[in-house]
């Protein structure tokens, strides 16, 4: 490896985590109920020595927790999609539909998702559909918008080229529409994710279940505060993977 | 006079746009006929209409009054039978030059043609242009020169009655621009093709054009004179630098644009 990228691409991230532990421990050391790094650490390797064991509903191993919610932020977020993508075209498209979804919208949009949980378990009358109905929630609105905006910014140069032509409504669509709004899309996707992630630890708080959300909550009726430490840590490089995943997907579309 | 020699045809057109000041007037009252295989240039000071006549032509635009024909129908709106070639080439950044050029051959020849017959047609244009190396690669991994080159395969693949090129070499070099004037001689010395070209370039008009029409400044600009260009063809542009009556032509031209119809600076 050459010096240059230890200096300048490895050192500082090192530095930041070698000082944020630092902190953590010298914090750790003042406060009795906080674990520290060492403790943590041991814990966690004890943790993921088995993360899949069942003992029952309440009490898997952490793997198992980790997958339910992924799997919930996937469904939530695949069925927004599914409804979002579609709707975002029609709304760039025709301006008297942008008109019309735009109040609404713009009045939804600011609400936190979790708003929303009371009326999922009203309407589904059960926990995991109204947790996956809050993603959805979440999730909807960035694609939505990112989608219109992708496709109002169709540049007039693409559009002519398809007058000249004369290319049906759907070869415009495939060869046009779709390849240049892409990359608006993929900027939807990864804020949808990135808020999806976010909400079902909370969600998942509320409904309980299996999750890595009512984990953190089940930990802290156990007063097991290293287990809570370590979801933070699970949730935050989950989330890390999913953001670089998407925008190396992102990359490959940019033209 | 019969259809050959008013192949495109401008009668009284007139061109205004609604904007936030009130009507804009573009163009008053043009009238012009191109014959089948003339090569027309559109010249004047920016502002002059210019492109907006080739839009005309294109069918992008619809005159506000008066009457646009090609190869004796009504222009109705844009179609295939006028390829146009755009100012900034606009290829599809996500297909590669095979592809963009195979879209226009598959909209023009896919109801009548086999996909490999497509596919031979494809190649013929890109070799036209000599860019049969170029086939697979994406408007982003070629130059300006080569981009541009795609954009007239790719109009000229479809075969249309009129080519149609809003100031293609205007945002190349020099020395790419006398290149691709030197291939578009020679593409259309073998298409025997009818163009339309827009240029603010006084040596380009003179040295590719049988005619030379040459606007006057907007608003309301119409056609201020037409000059017939008769140096013999094939031309070289050597040959040319020595030759009195294409600087004769030459210094008719840069009269009327600096003299008769002086930009006031804007």
């Amino acid at each position: 490896m050459p010096k240059k990228f230890i200096a300048t691409s490895l050192l500082p991230p090192v530095c930041g985590i070698a000082l944020f532990i630092a902190i953590w421990g010298l914090i750790a050391l003042t406060s009795p109920n906080l674990p520290g790094p060492v403790k943590t650490w041991d814990a966690a390797v004890e943790l993921f020595s088995d993360p899949f064991y069942e003992n029952g509903p309440n009490d898997q191993g952490i793997g198992w927790n980790i997958l339910s919610s992924l799997q919930r932020v996937g469904i939530g977020f695949g069925l927004a999609a599914l409804v979002g993508i579609p709707l975002g075209f029609m709304v760039g498209r025709f301006d008297f539909l942008d008109k019309m979804t735009s109040p609404i919208v713009s009045m939804l949009r600011p609400v936190s998702p979790l708003a929303w949980l009371p009326i999922g378990l009203l309407v589904f009358k059960a926990a995991n559909p109204a947790a996956i109905w809050v993603i959805f929630i979440s999730c909807i609105w960035p694609m939505i918008i990112n989608t219109a905006m992708g496709v109002r910014q169709l540049p007039q140069d693409y559009l002519n080229v398809a007058r000249v032509l004369k290319l049906s409504e759907w070869k415009v669509f495939t060869k046009i529409l779709f390849p240049a709004t892409l990359p608006f899309v993929l900027t939807g996707i990864r804020l949808s994710i990135g808020t999806a992630w976010l909400v079902i630890v909370a969600a998942e708080m509320l409904t309980g279940g299996i999750g890595i959300g009512f984990w953190v909550w089940d930990e802290w009726n156990n007063l097991n505060v290293e287990h809570i430490i370590i979801a933070i840590f699970v949730v935050g490089i989950i989330g890390l993977l999913l953001e670089k995943i998407l925008v190396l997907l992102a990359k490959r579309f940019s033209y | 006079m019969n259809t050959l020699q008013k192949y495109v045809l401008a009668e009284n057109v007139h061109m205004s746009f609604d904007t936030k000041h009130g009507k804009f007037v573009a163009l008053e009252n043009v009238n012009l006929r191109i014959s089948q295989g003339e090569f027309i240039t559109l010249i004047g000071h920016s502002g002059c209409g210019k492109s907006t006549l080739l839009n005309l032509f294109a069918g992008l635009l619809s005159p506000t009054s008066g009457f646009m024909f090609c190869a004796g129908r009504e222009i109705a709106g844009p179609g295939p039978d006028r390829g146009v070639v755009f100012q900034n080439h606009s290829l599809l950044p996500w297909l590669t030059c095979y592809g963009n050029i195979h879209l226009a051959v598959e909209r023009v020849f896919g109801a009548t043609e086999s996909p490999l017959q497509l596919k031979e047609r494809t190649r013929e244009a890109l070799t036209l242009v000599h860019l049969g190396h170029a086939a697979d690669k994406y408007p982003h991994e070629i130059s300006g020169g080569m981009k541009q080159r795609v954009g007239i395969a790719r109009a000229l693949s479809m075969q249309p009655k009129v080519l149609l090129m809003d100031e293609p070499f205007g945002a190349l070099d020099a020395l790419t621009r006398a290149h691709l004037q030197d291939e578009l001689m020679k593409i259309v010395a073998a298409t025997h093709s009818t163009v339309v070209m827009v240029t603010h370039d006084v040596d380009e008009a003179v040295l590719l054009s049988d005619r030379i029409v040459m606007m006057t400044n907007g608003p309301a600009a119409t056609i201020g004179s037409i000059l017939e260009v008769d140096l013999p063809k094939p031309r070289d542009r050597i040959a040319l630098a020595n030759n009195t009556r294409y600087h004769r032509l030459r210094s008719e031209v840069l009269e009327f644009l600096y003299q008769k119809h002086a930009k006031v600076a804007a």
